[in-house]
């Protein structure tokens, strides 16, 4: 094999097979930026485009959801909601529990889903993640408004007292958005290899919503199962939510410390593992 | 000199056959196990020529083997080869869809590749819309594509339906529509796969316009990868032969056309056709061979070229009345014309039919062979038919016609 010197520095891009494991590209994923905003859009749009009821759909799902939890959980096995209006329980558990689990099932899938369009044109693949944490974002955002007006009709009749912890909602909702997609991400990178786990990611997804207070308080968990809440970092946003807005159960700002620090650890290797995978899949795939 | 915008050294690309997913556990150990003695990966070592026909010995095969060549900026590139010689994988390479195995490309300013035409695209959105989403996963800007709109409806000639979800429009709107947004990319180097081969004439015909302009008009670097070697021929002024996956030829498009075309066009194609001896016929066709004036084994006539058809015969009638049909089909085997002669032998000989060049048009044909005594019975009717292609690659710009309008050059006297 001939050995030839090229100075790099002269090429815009170099293609090769070896990459150091920190070579990512902030650069032109943000010069990509306009091609996220339009992968929303057509999301978004394109959901509800040829339905009679459009965008109502948003919110007749968790609606439902939430009447089947109350029924299911609240009224036939009496459940505790600590005192507090069980359709809005149930709704603060669901609403965030859905966008967790959409998007952690989405990310994980994203190679497989968008194999084709990754297999004929290069823009980054980091672009398709956002895309649907952002997109699964905006669902939440209506999904959420209708959270807000059962809070406001609560609160109106005196049944629940939200406090001033509510203006933190939007920290609490990117580290969702970052732990979905950090847990996605590094799924994504072995689904594309070993199909089997799709099959896994759909049944863990429901194991791990009984192992979080969605549908139950934190207090109801019995003391030997306590250390499953202590290591699951998604326990305190739970947490939040209720005592922010509902005003029950345990709630101090160091139980975000935990969230915080492992979504910005998960995310961090999953960006890692999905950089690595992204160059290689399309032979994998 | 001009400026070197792609520069690829040692380009190589290993693919797995079989069943990709099943048992890779085991070779990733393996490979795992090398990597962390800080040996090589010990299937990379397997260097088997990528021969699609041939069952090799491995499951491992070497898609593209150590390619090397630069390309200077304004330069277009047709690259050439028959299917499975690595082409596509190249311009996936070069599009970075995929990473080589081993070797590097240099390259420099924006690339754009079209892969597919209409990647992307999504059936529920508006045709404007869609020109965006396609836009800006071709790696435009917002306000690029914006700038362009006017220039990519006009172009893609679907202003009528620009509002309508592209769901709604025939697959020949839909292709113009891609194409127009991919033509309009600012980009310095432009990759094109196959894509004109959907469309109407007159779209193809302007999208090579486009392209030509894009290359010789902007000075933008194009990559094409084609089977319509007139279409290669016109576009570009260099090209690149590929074959199992090895770099043959790297020159000027006329040389390197030369070269695909006498050397590795076809091989499922063979210039001619043996048939098994049969004791029960009285008379039989045995063999036939297509050569040049020259005698030599010929696979594809250029149009100008004269074709001199080898045919072996046993007879073991003699005044019988026997005699061999000779015709020349097209692909759908309708009789083009058809010539006889009487079997004035016994044993076996050779003819050699010789049919003047510059007479068919550029084409797929069948060489159509019988041998009967009239009225009476027949004597060999091989269905086996020797395939007989004739290529254009003197410029005739299709006066004389195409590969769907024409049989013959006509030498036709024009007056006033």
């Amino acid at each position: 094999m001939k050995k030839k010197q090229t100075n790099t520095n002269e090429w815009d891009t170099v293609i090769e097979s070896e990459h150091s494991l920190f070579d990512i590209n902030f650069k032109e994923l943000w010069h990509y930026r306009d091609l996220l905003v339009l992968f929303v859009k057509r999301d978004f749009v394109t959901v509800y485009k040829q339905t009679i009821l459009g965008p109502l759909w948003f919110f007749i799902q968790p609606l439902l959801t939430t009447i089947t939890f109350t029924v299911i959980f609240g009224n036939i096995a009496q459940l505790s909601t600590e005192d507090s209006p069980k359709i809005i329980f149930y709704m603060a558990g669901i609403t965030l529990w859905n966008y967790f689990s959409n998007c952690l099932t989405s990310v994980s899938g994203v190679f497989n889903a968008n194999a084709g369009i990754f297999g004929k044109v290069y823009f980054p693949r980091l672009i398709m993640p956002l895309t649907i944490v952002i997109s699964n974002l905006m669902k939440f955002g209506v999904q959420f408004l209708l959270f807000v007006c059962f809070i406001v009709y609560y609160t109106l009749i005196n049944k629940i007292t939200p406090n001033i912890w509510i203006l933190l909602t939007p920290f609490v909702i990117l580290l969702m958005a970052l732990i979905s997609m950090g847990i996605g991400l590094i799924l994504s990178s072995m689904t594309t290899k070993y199909k089997d786990l799709n099959q896994l990611i759909g049944f863990g997804i429901q194991l791990f919503m009984y192992a979080t207070p969605v549908i139950y308080p934190s207090s109801a968990v019995p003391e030997n199962f306590k250390w499953v809440l202590d290591w699951n970092p998604l326990v305190g946003l739970f947490e939040y939510m209720r005592y922010a807005y509902i005003g029950i159960g345990s709630f101090d700002a160091y139980s975000l410390v935990y969230p915080s620090i492992f979504s910005i650890v998960i995310l961090f290797l999953g960006i890692l593992v999905f950089n690595k995978t992204q160059k290689t899949f399309m032979d994998t795939v | 000199m001009s400026k070197v915008v792609i520069k690829a050294e040692n380009i190589s690309k290993q693919y797995r056959l079989g069943l990709v997913g099943t048992g890779t556990i085991k070779d990733d150990m393996k490979r795992w196990w090398y990597k962390m003695r800080g040996a090589e990966d010990p299937f990379l070592k397997i260097g088997e020529a990528n021969d699609r026909s041939s069952k090799g010995e491995s499951d491992y095969v070497w898609s593209l083997q150590d390619i090397n060549f630069e390309i200077n900026q304004g330069d277009s590139i047709g690259i050439i080869g028959r299917n499975g010689a690595g082409k596509s994988t190249l311009l996936k390479i070069l599009s970075q869809v995929t990473q080589p195995t081993t070797g590097k490309i240099y390259t420099k300013g924006r690339i754009a590749s079209l892969l597919e035409v209409g990647t992307g695209f999504h059936p529920e959105l508006t045709g404007r819309e869609n020109i965006f989403l396609n836009g800006a996963i071709l790696g435009m800007r917002k306000h690029e594509i914006a700038r362009k709109l006017d220039e990519i409806i006009a172009f893609s000639g679907v202003e009528r339906y620009i509002d309508t979800p592209v769901k709604r429009y025939s697959s020949g709107m839909y292709v113009r529509l891609a194409f127009a947004v991919a033509a309009h990319l600012e980009s310095e180097i432009l990759i094109v796969d196959e894509v004109l081969a959907v469309g109407d004439a007159d779209f193809q015909k302007k999208c090579l316009g486009k392209m030509n302009d894009v290359s010789k008009g902007e000075g933008r670097t194009v990559l094409f990868v084609s089977h319509n070697l007139d279409a290669v021929k016109k576009l570009c002024n260099k090209g690149l032969l590929l074959h199992h996956g090895q770099l043959i030829h790297d020159g000027n498009i006329d040389s390197t056309l030369d070269s695909y075309l006498l050397n590795y066009s076809s091989n499922e194609q063979q210039s001619g056709i043996s048939y098994d001896l049969d004791e029960n016929k009285e008379a039989q066709i045995l063999k036939v061979v297509l050569k040049d004036k020259d005698g030599k084994d010929v696979i594809e006539y250029f149009s100008d070229q004269e074709i001199c058809i080898h045919i072996t015969l046993r007879n073991t009638l003699l005044n019988k009345g026997a005699r061999l049909n000779f015709s020349i089909l097209d692909k759908f085997e309708n009789v083009v014309f058809i010539n006889r002669k009487d079997l004035d032998f016994t044993g076996t000989t050779e003819w050699v039919v010789q049919l003047p060049g510059d007479t068919l048009i550029a084409n797929f044909y069948k060489i159509g062979l019988a041998l009967d005594i009239p009225k009476v019975r027949v004597l060999d009717f091989p269905m086996e038919k020797t395939n007989l292609s004739i290529v254009n690659i003197a410029q005739d710009e299709f006066k004389y016609g195409d590969s769907e309008n024409g049989i013959f050059k006509m030498p036709i006297q024009w007056s006033k």
